[in-house]
């Protein structure tokens, strides 16, 4: 077998390589956090993410999966006044009876290799069942969880402490 | 049946999370075991990137943002072959470039290294594999440039690269370095790297690559998590 390439981290300068649009520079996106039409129904999720003092990452990029509907997204958190990823996509179909998920990719200067979670939401029934959420502490569940707001699910990611997300092996 | 389950991460080769001698680790790598995963239809796909996004010179950074000459530095071709584990090469997937100009400045608004930028070079570019899996970039060689680490510490001459190999397991943020650079063996982010990977990090000088009175060639191959597609895997 060949040995796997190392990772290495992001660092703080990919803005204008991958999400270039995003923070103004003169390079096109391949990717965007606007993952739907103006006229289809659709969720907004935002959220922060915090290191181990809780200070909010202002150079943390995430990426987003939705196998379902085939939709990939990208976002830098340095672009929004409060440092925000937010996420304008289709809300997440359930796959095999298990409730609903988005995949997470998150990446950041101080992250020598990048992290895997799931964002589940707050009002769907099939989260008491669903085969990964019931196998992780009840303490540790609500890391995964996009609580339903007004108009938007909000998604904070901390990376350490006593709200440190749950972060996936797959 | 069998559905194929994709490898681990391989840590002989990969970097810890937590590196205190890059100290933006410790504040920001995650402290709690990482909670297994059976790897679902999300996690054995992921997306696809058609050809159509790319623009004629998307692959080649010395042409890309010229505004009113040649970028300064030393012309280079980087090319490879995208492979997994098990030595199967890996069409059509994207990869992703960026970089600092030859004088180890990136065009990004934060870096405040006190080197000129080059109005001819913006330092980012993306490409996909052939049929066959094989890649090429021409570029500038990147700078070293100075960082904050540390007192005096410098980053080796450096490529970032971005990957997205078959489906969301295979994802890879990498740095490709250069043979021979003295930096290497004092910069944490390298060495964070078990010396088993490190080699695995380094391009090599390839002369059959070099373009005659043009571009030195170098070489570097990546390798993504394979898969085992045994049906009645022993554990
Ligand atoms: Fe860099």
């Amino acid at each position: 077998m060949l040995k796997q390439t190392p990772s290495q981290t992001v660092g703080p300068y990919f803005a204008y390589g991958l999400t270039p649009e995003q923070y103004l520079y003169d390079y096109k996106s391949l990717a965007q956090n606007d993952l739907v039409t103006s006229d289809e129904e659709h969720i907004v999720i935002l959220g922060r993410v915090f290191d181990g003092e809780e200070n909010v990452i202002p150079d943390a990029m995430l990426e987003i999966w939705d196998n379902q509907n085939n939709l990939f997204g990208r976002f830098g958190t340095g672009t929004e006044k409060d440092k925000s990823f937010v996420f304008k996509t289709k809300k997440p179909l359930s796959m095999e009876g298990n409730a609903p998920f988005l995949s997470v990719i998150l990446f950041m200067r101080g992250q020598l290799i990048h992290s895997y979670t799931r964002i589940y939401f707050s009002d769907e029934v099939k989260n008491a069942t669903d085969e990964v959420l019931s196998r992780i502490d009840n303490a540790r569940r609500e890391t995964l969880i996009a609580q339903k707001k007004e108009n938007y699910y909000l998604f904070d990611i901390y990376m350490q402490g006593d709200k440190e997300t749950v972060f996936f092996d797959i | 049946m069998s559905q194929s389950t994709y490898n681990p991460f391989d840590m002989e080769v990969h970097p810890p999370r937590l590196y205190p001698a890059y100290k933006s680790t410790v504040l920001r790598a995650p402290t709690q075991p990482l909670v297994l995963l059976k790897q679902s239809l999300a996690e054995l796909s992921g997306p696809v990137f058609g050809d159509y996004n790319l623009g004629e010179f998307d692959h080649d950074l010395t042409k890309n943002s010229i505004k009113n000459g040649e970028p300064l530095g030393e012309r280079i071709v980087v090319h490879g072959t995208v492979f997994n584990e098990n030595g199967q090469p890996i069409p059509h997937t994207l990869i992703e470039i960026w970089q600092a100009n030859s004088c180890g400045r990136y065009v990004h608004k934060v870096d405040q290294h006190d080197a000129p930028l080059d109005p001819n070079f913006l330092g980012a570019g993306h490409c996909m594999t052939d049929a066959n899996g094989n890649y090429k970039f021409y570029t500038i060689k990147p700078g070293a440039y100075p960082w904050g680490n540390h007192y005096n510490a410098w980053r080796p001459n450096h490529i970032h690269f971005s990957l997205f190999g078959v489906n969301i397991t295979n994802r890879l943020v990498t740095q490709m370095y250069f043979p021979g650079d003295p930096l290497l063996e004092h910069d944490p982010i390298f060495l964070a790297v078990p010396p088993k990977g490190r080699d695995l990090l380094i391009s090599k000088f390839d002369l059959g690559a070099t373009e005659p009175d043009f571009a030195l060639g170098y070489r570097f191959d990546f390798v993504l998590r394979g898969h085992s597609a045994t049906p009645f895997e022993k554990l």
